[in-house]
């Protein structure tokens, strides 16, 4: 059932305002959302000021030089630092995206981050992606064959090729799947835009003997049906992938071997 | 729940291998109501404002009677269908099997409804 309020123990406070760095000129404010399973408290938003004169253009850069020069405690993802990998995934102000890959300039007045939404936190800026993860793994991301493998390599024409572009990009951050609402309500039975998006990029695969088995396992009103096209997905990739188009294109191949 | 694994969660009870007639029901529903509604606009807009006998002898008349009675029978079909979809979203468990009947019984007696007075008015 949808719940329009926060439970008693996920409820904002205001957190603890940090110091500003001593001789800066040029400073950001940064509102943080932290929490920390250990301390039995509240959720609560933390201010840093950063010093923009002495430090990177991307907010990943704003966030390790806190972690680093003022905050050792705050926690988040990050490995890449250039958009491949998908880890620094957060909400920054209101739209789900990399850490590494937003600028700072694209932001006026404070810079407010919270977790990706309506994911179980871990700690602060980590939400646990262990169901979307399953949900990916279940859709079977590998290609599935009952013709022997060739002695050489499985071929695919040039088309067909192009036909994978705007599909295997996805990185799997989780963006496009925490911004839609249908996976907010239904992320226990709901594929999601980003399985969904995988599970497409095998169903076109010239390549892929499996496609039947894969619709069928898709043909559900909660597994695929419940995307409304909403487009929140597309509008928030980082990558400027379009999941929902990948969705439309499922539904199209459902109603082609049912009509 | 604690001890199952993260993959048995993700596919809980399998596919229903169902939705697609629900999909397609829905997108037909819609072109035939991209027809009938303004039909229907310009024949019930035809009729207002007239007598009782005139209304009755106008839809007496098989054009409008019958865009009326499809328009009325079609956008029910689809509120049904819709709204099926709204209450899937929005409500989980026992509630939303209750609601789905309730609007199921609201949309169809109202369609029934309609499409007799149409018929009382026509024949």
């Amino acid at each position: 059932m949808v719940q329009l309020t926060l439970p008693k123990n996920s409820r904002m406070t205001s957190g603890k305002t940090w110091p500003k760095p001593e001789g800066a000129k040029n400073l950001k404010e940064f509102h943080i959302y932290r929490w920390n399973p250990d301390d039995g408290k509240n959720p609560a938003v933390d201010t840093y000021f950063v010093d923009m004169d002495d430090c990177g253009p991307m907010i990943l850069d704003a966030l390790i030089k806190i972690k680093n020069e003022m905050d050792p405690t705050l926690t988040f993802r990050r490995s890449c630092r250039e958009g491949i990998c998908g880890s620094c995934a957060m909400n920054i102000d209101g739209i789900n995206t990399l850490a590494c890959t937003y600028g700072m300039a694209e932001i006026k007045g404070v810079v407010k981050i919270y977790p990706l939404p309506h994911m179980p936190v871990i700690k602060d800026l980590i939400p646990d992606l262990t169901h979307f993860y399953a949900q990916h793994a279940s859709i079977k991301p590998w290609l599935e064959t009952e013709t022997p493998a060739p002695a050489k390599e499985w071929k695919q024409s040039i088309d067909d090729r192009a036909k994978l572009d705007g599909l295997y990009e996805c990185i799997m951050c989780a963006c496009c799947s925490t911004s839609c609402p249908s996976y907010w309500w239904n992320g226990d039975r709901y594929l999601g835009p980003a399985a969904l998006l995988h599970a497409y990029r095998w169903i076109i695969d010239s390549r892929d003997e499996g496609t039947g088995e894969r619709l069928d396992e898709l043909e559900d009103p909660f597994k695929l049906y419940r995307c409304h096209t909403i487009m929140n997905c597309a509008k928030t990739c980082p990558k400027g992938l379009n999941p929902a188009l990948a969705i439309a294109q499922i539904k199209k191949l459902m109603v082609e071997r049912t009509v | 729940m604690a001890y199952l694994t993260d993959r048995k969660r993700a596919r809980g009870l399998g596919s229903a291998k169902s939705g697609t007639a629900h999909f397609w029901a829905m997108k037909v529903s819609a072109v035939a109501l991209l027809f009938l509604v303004p039909m229907f606009v310009f024949t019930f807009g035809a009729a207002l404002g007239g007598t009782y006998e005139e209304i009755l002898a106008y839809y007496a008349q098989p054009f409008p009677a019958i865009v009326a009675a499809l328009t009325l029978a079609v956008g029910f079909k689809h509120f049904n269908d819709g709204v099926q979809t709204l209450i899937e979203d929005y409500v989980h468990g026992m509630a939303q099997k209750i609601a789905i009947i309730v609007m199921t019984c609201i949309s169809y007696g109202a369609a029934a409804i309609g499409v007799f007075a149409i018929v009382r008015m026509a024949l």
